[in-house]
């Protein structure tokens, strides 16, 4: 672009932006329904993640308590040597790896649905990550709280659910939103297994019309709604919890 | 307090008075390699209030949580009721439910009411109705003057307060004992009184107790036996005025003289 045409289309940036842009805005995203591969891949990558939030979480709790209950009363050490392996081998190797793995390996000859592969993977992930947050969380209550729980004659169980997880749950409340967000963003890699998730659906609207710019701006505002309406979300819950303490 | 000279607590009464509580022969606790009791042999009576002093580290607190079974005990017999506690086909958890325990840290739990905070065992573990155990939980918040906490948090109390709460968070659970370790050592020394004046009164009901404590003139008032712990060991044992008036071993005069400055 030289100079002199610089200087022309500054003279009506205003129409001439507008309709290029509309002309565009039509054939990425109305031409063909293609905003369906939008839609469609949203639906998929809010299933995928609330599923897969769903068995991180009762993953990483169950993973967090056989630890910490190892550290504190040196039971259990069977699952517990178990939960270490599980945390070692997810936390070292990559969350794409672990899902091409699930997808071409363990379940390569079982006709799996994708979606069912994909939340296993993010599930199977994240619960190592929620484990370790719950564990930090369990392990910052005062042993007092423990030692109050057991004279008074609850027994070890009854003691965690009761009066250590509810406070522990609230002190790891903001990591374990955080965890959540960043499993809503790691998803976009679901098209590597050839599913159509959120990001894979703008893709695919760039590679038919060669345009670059609407559909990924389009998946990253997407993105950056949901994330912001989580983080609103989480904000609120802590207040209300904080509220009820103090 | 209301009124200081009546007795504010009713004791429970399924044991006479002067049967043998606790039984303790010789117990033994080491953290590792550290021998924190040695052989350790006592008694406690059914209404008897058992004040146990002695220096910093010499095991009074190891002492008190190993009858609560908070610590093994590493050698030794603890009968409660004429059952060995220690035995491991006995279930610890219906033993700790008569056994109440106070904390120098008062151990709340933050995240519920005062109300919550003394109905959750007494319905989760006696099975007593919700609206029985409230009833009873206001009954003796009334009694120790905080029936307007009911529905606060923890966080809003003050030492003295928390620690009054948790004394009838305890007895929410009709415990046949009370084990006290050093439960006013945490307090602003102005509110020191009115935790010791509820402690008073469950005395004179006829509650059982084992007090941790510096403070003197409590074992003074109500107590019935002074136990003097030193380096582990129960050094001297006696009434608190032949304790304080005429102690016999150094260390127990050079204690007292430290204490009672
Ligand atoms: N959990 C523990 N692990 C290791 N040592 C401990 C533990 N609890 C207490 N001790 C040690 O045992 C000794 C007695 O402690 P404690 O019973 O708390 O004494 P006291 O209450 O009379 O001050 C101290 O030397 C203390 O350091
Ligand atoms: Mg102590």
């Amino acid at each position: 672009m030289d100079l002199s045409n610089m200087l022309i289309s500054s003279q009506s940036p205003s129409a001439l932006g507008f309709s290029t842009f509309q002309a565009k805005f039509i054939q990425c995203f109305v031409d063909d329904n293609r905003y369906q591969y939008l839609l469609k891949g949203l639906g998929s990558t809010l299933l995928i993640t609330l599923f897969a939030v769903l068995l991180g979480v009762l993953l990483g709790f169950l993973v967090a308590i056989v630890r910490s209950t190892y550290d504190k009363t040196g039971r259990l050490t069977i699952l517990n040597a178990i939960c270490n392996i599980y945390l070692t081998v997810i936390r070292g190797t990559p969350v794409m790896v672990q899902l091409l793995i699930m997808y071409y390996v363990i379940f390569a000859t079982a006709s799996m649905d994708k979606i069912v592969v994909a939340v296993l993977s993010f599930g199977i992930n994240s619960g190592a990550y929620v484990a370790e947050i719950v564990r930090s969380g369990i392990m910052s209550i005062d042993q007092g709280q423990f030692e109050a729980g057991r004279s008074l004659g609850f027994s070890y169980p009854s003691t965690m659910v009761y009066i250590i997880m509810p406070q522990a749950f609230k002190n790891v409340l903001p990591a374990l939103a955080n965890e959540f967000i960043v499993l809503l963003k790691e998803t976009s890699i679901c098209g590597y297994i050839g599913l159509m998730d959120l990001t894979r659906g703008g893709d695919i609207i760039r590679s038919v019309t060669y345009e670059a710019f609407l559909p990924l701006i389009a998946v990253a505002l997407i993105y950056l709604f949901m994330v912001m309406i989580l983080s609103a979300l989480v904000k609120k819950l802590e207040r209300r919890l904080r509220n009820s303490e103090r | 307090m209301k009124d200081k000279n009546t007795t504010v607590f009713k004791s429970s009464d399924h044991m006479q008075e002067g049967d043998v509580l606790f039984q303790i022969q010789g117990l033994c606790k080491s953290f590792g390699k550290l021998s924190v009791l040695k052989n350790i042999s006592t008694e406690i009576r059914k209404g008897e209030v058992v004040v146990i002093i002695g220096p910093s580290g010499s095991g009074k607190s190891t002492f008190l949580r190993s009858l609560n079974l908070l610590e093994e005990p590493t050698k030794g017999v603890i009968l409660f009721e004429g059952r060995d506690i220690t035995d491991r086909r006995e279930d610890v958890n219906l033993y700790r439910q008569k056994i109440g325990m106070v904390f120098q840290h008062f151990n709340l739990f933050p995240h519920m009411t005062i109300l919550k905070n003394m109905t959750l065992a007494p319905v989760k573990l006696l099975k007593m109705p919700e609206e029985e155990a409230k009833k009873m939980a206001m009954d003796y918040l009334k009694r120790v003057g905080l029936e307007e906490k009911a529905d606060a948090y923890p966080n809003q109390l003050s030492g003295g307060q928390k620690q009054r709460i948790a004394i009838v968070r305890a007895l929410c659970m009709q415990p046949d004992v009370l084990l006290f370790d050093e439960p006013t050592s945490a307090l602003d020394p102005e509110m020191v009184g009115e935790v010791l004046e509820v402690m008073k009164d469950l005395a004179k009901s006829g509650m059982t107790m084992l007090v941790v404590t510096h403070e003197m003139g409590f074992a003074k008032e109500v107590g019935s036996r002074v136990l003097f712990m030193d380096d582990g060991r129960i050094v001297e044992e006696n009434t608190p005025q032949e304790i304080f008036s005429n102690p016999q071993c150094d260390r127990l005069k050079d204690f007292l003289s430290k204490v009672l400055i």
